[in-house]
């Protein structure tokens, strides 16, 4: 158990230190960062004394440790393009991507477990039939044509949902301008809601459709049945209840695709999230914004991947006979 | 049929001459064969996947005869005409009376050839890049499968460093720094080069693993111990007698990432960080078609984005198909 913690712990750290040290050198020795910080008049002297101040003579390990020492602290240096420090930029806009990408799951987790009980149930129903090939169409569209053609429908031809930005937002805290608690912040949720959120509602709806038509083979069910068990205690207490172990793994694991596929959902509905500045950041080589991204996703994706497997370990006991076995 | 490359014996170079000689019999022959296959059978009983390889032969033809088919070429000024600005598809310019097929763009650019000239980049880059990426991810996973040690627990460590991360995200990021290496100037003429290393670099991992796992089988097998025994070098052994027993499964995955790359291209178009907009792909008129969305003209992106679709569809659909055919444990 605590060798196989060990081991996961450290292979997340290997990565995040592999993550840190392409961060760095995109940081370091991408473009000149005393010519992008200085002016073109800015004399021999200037530069110099740039040089010292951001210690870019010292030898290169030094810097790195330097590096990764400012980034657990949140300071990422200067963005080259808006003139501001980069943790500045990305915590202001860090709340709307997690508020987009909370939604989205939410919406991906309880439509995907819906659509999958009921696809499941209902195996060779006609409704059940046309959700399985629209899915399957659904997967097979790229995520920003899905985006384009709900505004198209919601926001040009009905009107319904506004087709880009936030909407009203409501200051939670200094840093947290939320769209959860205003009408029209909510009606701007939608659709990037959704076109975040539907491919990973199918992969849920499928998974959990699979896992039913298995489970409803096993003879609990059919000893729940023969007791005279009402249908809905037999699907949502016995068999739902048996698929969600990898339910929820999955649903652990898309969450950073969620945040990562946000960047072109949020470059087509406008969303002033990360991912916009991310994008804009690599159209203008902003390089200090790129590289702290990539540390930010990078810690998202390292640290989702320890949870997960460390539930996984937590819930499923098969793994705890075997961890000894192939210990260190 | 009967003549398969396994029976030749050591007296093959007079029979290999004759084939050359006797050439249509040759072509003939392979036709034949092909005919009878499986896999000609298999492709014969399935109209879906008929009608998608169509499809995508269709797509190919009009991007390989694009110039020559196309109206106009829609990126010479000169040949556009600004009287002739939205006109809607299937229908005349009510000022100057000049027919569209599928409309035109604000500037008069006609749709039709827009796409065509858009195919052509969007095919370009995603079948060099899967190109790249086959043959990238082909050396590494043989390598690393055939020599082990510590430069396959390196090659697999990035590997597996990668898969964490969505390949569009890798993509962005090498496109990004690729980006930045480039002086200001060259950005623009750069960008396809810098968009195939890009989506290359961010599906190698795809053949690099299963080729890995196919050389890890077949380097015990017999023929290969029989090789090394004749006193054959590694890389020999490993490019003429492990790498064509290994292929079979790179065909699937490179038809597969062919839909990918395509797809992977359209989106960073889209995003503004693939195709510059002098040489549009198809990803970076729906982008501009975006703008027009709003004011009523959704031919300008519609048509582009139907494209795109019937596509990346067929192509993957190619690829599931030849998947179940290759693949001898699913039938």
């Amino acid at each position: 158990m605590l060798a196989f913690i060990i081991r996961r712990v450290g292979q997340a750290v290997a990565v995040l230190f592999t993550v840190g040290l392409v961060a760095f050198c995109i940081f370091r020795f991408m473009g000149d960062p005393v010519e992008n910080l200085l002016g073109q008049e800015a004399t021999q002297a200037d530069r110099e004394a740039l040089i010292e101040r951001l210690g870019l003579d010292d030898p290169i390990p030094v810097q790195y440790v330097r590096f990764v020492g400012n980034a657990l602290q949140g300071e990422f240096g200067i963005s080259y393009r808006l003139g501001r420090p980069v943790s500045e930029l990305i915590a202001e806009r860090l709340p709307a991507t997690l508020e987009l990408a909370m939604v989205s799951a939410l919406f991906a987790l309880v439509f995907g477990v819906l659509f999958g009980v009921y696809t499941g149930i209902r195996r060779d129903g006609v409704l059940a039939n046309i959700v399985m090939s629209v899915s399957l169409v659904g997967v097979s569209l790229p995520t920003f044509l899905i985006g384009i053609l709900l505004i198209w429908i919601f926001a040009v031809e009905l009107g319904w949902l506004p087709s880009f930005g936030r909407g009203d937002t409501v200051a939670i805290t200094e840093n947290w301008d939320s769209v959860l608690l205003t009408a029209s912040g909510l009606k701007s949720l939608i659709l990037p809601g959704i076109t975040l959120g539907l491919y990973q509602m199918t992969l849920i709806m499928r998974l959990v459709r699979s896992e039913m038509l298995e489970v409803l083979r096993t003879d609990y069910i059919r000893f729940a049945r023969a007791r005279g068990l009402r249908r809905q205690a037999i699907y949502f207490g016995h068999a739902l209840k048996n698929t969600l172990v990898p339910v929820i793994t999955v649903t652990g694991l898309q969450l950073g695709s969620i945040i990562a596929f946000a960047i072109i959902t949020e470059t087509v509905f406008q969303w002033p999230g990360v991912g916009l500045l991310f994008v804009n950041a690599i159209f203008f080589v902003d390089i200090p914004v790129m590289a702290a991204y990539l540390l930010l996703v990078g810690t998202v994706f390292v640290t989702i991947n320890l949870i997960v497997d460390l539930l996984y370990f937590a819930i499923d006991p098969r793994l705890r006979f075997d961890a000894p076995g192939k210990g260190a | 049929m009967t003549d398969h490359d396994g029976t030749r014996t050591r007296n093959g170079d007079a029979t290999g001459a004759e084939a050359l000689v006797a050439e249509p019999n040759w072509l003939k022959d392979k036709a034949v064969r092909f005919l009878d296959s499986d896999v000609y059978f298999s492709f014969k009983r399935s109209p879906v996947t008929i009608v998608a390889f169509s499809l995508v032969m269709l797509l190919v033809l009009g991007a390989l005869l694009g110039p020559l088919i196309a109206p106009q070429n829609p990126h010479d000024p000169a040949q556009l005409n600004l009287m002739d600005g939205f006109t809607p598809p299937f229908s005349a310019n009510q000022f100057t009376g000049s027919f569209y097929l599928l409309g035109t763009d604000d500037q008069g650019r006609d749709i039709f050839s827009a796409i065509l000239y858009g195919l052509r980049i969007s095919l370009f880059v995603g079948v060099v890049s899967v190109l790249f990426a086959g043959v990238l991810g082909v050396t590494l996973g043989l390598v690393s499968g055939y020599f082990g040690g510590w430069i396959d627990t390196l090659i697999m460590r990035i590997a597996d460093i990668q898969l964490t991360f969505p390949s569009i995200l890798i993509a962005m990021l090498i496109f990004g720094i690729a980006r930045g290496l480039v002086p200001v100037e060259m950005r623009n003429d750069a960008a396809l080069y810098i968009l195939i290393l890009s989506i290359g670099l961010s599906e190698w991992v795809q053949f690099a693993r299963t080729v890995r796992g196919a050389t890890l089988v077949e380097r015990e097998k017999e023929y290969v111990q029989a090789a090394r025994l004749i006193g054959l070098g590694r890389i020999p052994i490993m490019v003429r007698h492990v790498l064509p027993n290994v292929m079979g499964p790179v065909l699937v995955i490179g038809t597969i990432g062919l839909a990918l790359a395509i797809i992977a291209e359209a989106t960073l178009s889209f995003l503004g960080v693939g195709a510059p907009p002098t040489t549009p792909s198809l990803g970076t008129l729906i982008r501009v078609g975006q703008d027009f969305l709003f004011s009523g003209e959704w031919w300008i992106i519609l048509f582009p984005s139907l494209t795109l679709l019937v596509l990346a569809l067929s192509v993957n659909l190619l690829g599931d198909w030849l998947r179940d055919v290759l693949n001898p444990k699913l039938r």
